[in-house]
């Protein structure tokens, strides 16, 4: 008798019909089938919304080709068309983002998991979380309302007064610009970062922070040395998560960040993302040519995003497998 | 017992059923069949934001006359209401600026332009210390939105304002970021009056501004130049009205430099003559009391109705709020239709059709 690695609901192997009427199994049957439906209609639902774009865009796929993604010029009049500065504001307030985000979300992280009382963990966890919870377009009106004069009347003149020879901090300074949209993204993506931080610094084994305190190793340098190596792909996940809600923010970022389809290399200049020139032209373009632009900016942004958090759940996934101090 | 229970339910739920079959069929909507005024009619219509909080009221106050009919309208924004009103998903469209021809391509008849109401477009700016109006040539505010013109102190500003207080401070320009009718109607004035804004920049809901931060909605531009000190904006009137802020006196066709109100709005239209199309526009009018930035907001509805009933429940209401509810209009801070206009929107309504038969009779 062979035990097969199914454990064999059907008494017969022979055709789907007989196995319907099998006593008792036909819930089994159904429960299988239906739950592996809902499964597939995920896929089905994402290749359709790939397809879609494709189609819809295909008026500008052609008329332009790839000199959309390296055009500068934005004009709906001259109906002259190119993503280049929005995929720039895109990455830029992004990276932006990122750079503010993750030192401080990997901090909370490591603090929750690894140094902080049972009774501090218990308090920040779930405010750290409430970040999360707020709605986007609240963060948009406190970058209007707070961040923005904040920043033009206190921060922007410092930091021209202290490193004004770059050229990130040059030219005039309103308040709202990428510094603005890279801020607010911050805010946003750091919750998002420090709970999926969290769990896979938890899932490090207790035996090699055992191990590295045994050695005499100082907190730190159990979190340095045993922690860190083991849970650094799975943070870089964390990270590239982060990344994929900061890509696709809209309403906040087009709030704060000025709107503007100009590439400038400083971080006061206001810019203009993919996700928000979509959401401020796609109601009132009326044009054929248009509304083909604006869903192949869709249609970047949609391969950008999947494409990331494909890389980001296949890091995610491979802390599980790695045998125990494995380093990526 | 158990079978005469379960007798009892089904004839209980069978008896539910019956009741609202029968109650759905005596409400049904109008078919095909001949109006009888006592049928309810439902219509549908989308497309600009602007004049939304008129035909909201519109809307409430005609079924208050006329209980049967019943209009429901979404603010999606003109172009939307345009590809709705082709595409014949709603009944009637609404849109600021006038339909482009390949824009009514692939509607299924023609489409008719009925002017509703007249709006405009104010200056907004935030100077502290300035109190009173400033006053700004066409040549100016064109040169501040090109960019030519950087600072508040410019002297072509000063020369026209003189004794105003104006601070060495960069102009921040304030743009809408989304499309909108009103970006239509202040680039159409400023295409209008500068040979340079028409050639680099153009006319339309949403254009390449050459200097400036977008904001999203009036409720953005407002919000951002209230928080930046010197910074100029453009918004629609009932916004500046309501919310009481200062407005740039601009100067007109005539020479004259006017501030925006009502009165110079509805002097602006009657200042230009209407078209038989009923579209037309009237950015620098002439006349000394015009105001230079209005525009009128048309209904877009088909000629030849496809059903009887609905086209003639819309051509009615059309009617009334070309005449009737154009008194609703100044209490929400829009300009009333001047009467020469309304004489022109009749003979327009008198044809429109359903098939063969004319939809409005004894009118």
């Amino acid at each position: 008798m062979t035990v097969n690695a199914e454990v064999p609901l059907v008494r017969s192997e022979s055709g789907w019909f007989s196995r319907l009427g099998a006593a008792g199994n036909l819930g089994d049957w159904l429960f299988r089938r239906i739950t592996a439906l809902n499964a597939l209609l995920v896929i089905v639902l994402i290749g359709a919304m790939a397809y879609e774009m494709t189609v819809a865009s295909s008026l500008s796929l052609k008329e332009f080709g790839f000199g959309f993604i390296t055009s500068t010029v934005w004009d709906p009049v001259r109906q002259i068309f190119g993503a280049l500065p929005f995929i720039y504001g895109t990455v830029v307030s992004s990276l932006l983002a990122l750079l503010i985000a993750v030192p401080i979300s990997i901090g909370i992280a490591i603090y929750l998991s690894e140094l902080a009382p049972a009774a501090v963990r218990a308090v920040l966890g779930p405010l750290v979380e409430l970040l999360a919870a707020v709605p986007s377009v609240v963060y948009g009106l406190w970058g209007v309302f707070a961040l923005a004069p904040w920043l033009r009347e206190s921060v922007e003149p410092l930091l021209q007064a202290a490193f004004g020879f770059l050229p990130l901090f040059q030219g005039p300074h309103q308040g709202f610009g990428l510094l603005a949209g890279g801020i607010v993204l911050a805010i946003m993506i750091l919750p998002t970062i420090s709970s999926v931080a969290r769990e896979v610094l938890r899932a490090v084994p207790m035996s090699l922070r055992e191990g590295a305190l045994a050695l005499g190793a100082t907190r730190w340098e159990t979190v340095r040395t045993a922690v860190l190596p083991y849970a650094l792909s799975g943070l870089i996940g964390a990270i590239i998560l982060g990344l994929g809600r900061a890509l696709g923010e809209t309403m906040a970022i087009t709030m704060v960040i000025g709107n503007r389809a100009e590439i400038s290399a400083s971080l006061f200049a206001p810019s203009y993302t993919m996700a928000s020139v979509i959401a401020n032209e796609f109601t009132e373009a009326t044009e054929e040519l248009y509304l083909a632009a604006l869903a192949e900016i869709g249609l970047l942004l949609f391969v950008v995003t999947v494409v990331l958090n494909v890389v980001a759940r296949l890091l995610v996934w491979r802390v599980g497998r790695m045998p125990s101090g494995g380093r990526l | 017992m158990l079978l005469v229970r379960r007798l009892l339910l089904l004839l209980a739920v069978f008896a539910l059923f019956a009741c609202n079959k029968k109650e759905s069929a005596s409400t049904s909507a109008g078919g095909s069949e001949p109006s009888s005024g006592t049928k309810d009619v439902s219509l549908t219509g989308a497309g600009a934001t602007f004049p939304y909080p008129l035909y909201s009221k519109w809307m409430s106050e005609y079924n208050k006359l006329n209980p049967n009919v019943k209009i429901n309208y979404q603010s999606i924004g003109s172009g939307g209401g345009i590809r709705q009103v082709v595409a014949g998903t709603v009944d009637f469209g609404a849109s600021d600026a006038p339909m482009k021809p390949e824009e009514a391509k692939g509607a299924p008849g023609k489409l008719l332009h009925i002017p509703t109401t007249i709006g405009a477009v104010v200056v907004t700016y935030n100077l502290e210390g300035v109190t009173q109006n400033l006053k700004l040539t066409p040549g100016v505010l064109s040169g501040i939105f090109l960019g030519e013109i950087k600072k508040w102190n410019d002297a072509k500003i000063g020369s026209l304002n003189p004794g105003v207080n104006l601070p060495a401070k960069d102009i921040a320009v304030v743009y809408r970021s989304d499309g909108s009718g009103t970006t239509a109607v202040f680039t159409d004035y400023l295409a209008a009056v500068s040979p340079a804004w028409k050639t680099t920049v153009g006319t339309g809901k949403s254009v390449k501004w050459p200097v400036g931060l977008g904001a999203k909605g009036n409720e953005g531009v407002t919000g951002q130049v209230k928080s930046t000190p010197g910074s100029i904006g453009y918004i629609e009137l009932a916004y500046a009205t309501q919310n009481k802020l200062p407005t740039a006196e601009i100067q007109n066709n005539a020479g004259k430099f006017v501030a925006p109100s009502l009165e110079a709005v509805s002097a602006a239209a009657a200042g230009v003559e209407m078209p038989p199309e009923l579209h037309v526009s009237i950015v620098n009018a002439g006349g000394d009391a015009a105001y230079p930035i209005a525009s009128y907001t048309y209904l877009l509805v088909y000629e030849d109705a496809k059903d009887r009933t609905k086209g003639e429940a819309l051509a009615k209401f059309l009617w009334w709020a070309t005449h009737d509810g154009q008194k609703f209009a100044s209490a929400l801070d829009y300009a009333p239709l001047p009467p020469t206009v309304v004489q022109k929107i009749e003979a327009r309504l008198k044809t429109l059709k359903s098939g063969s038969k004319v939809l409005l009779t004894g009118m």
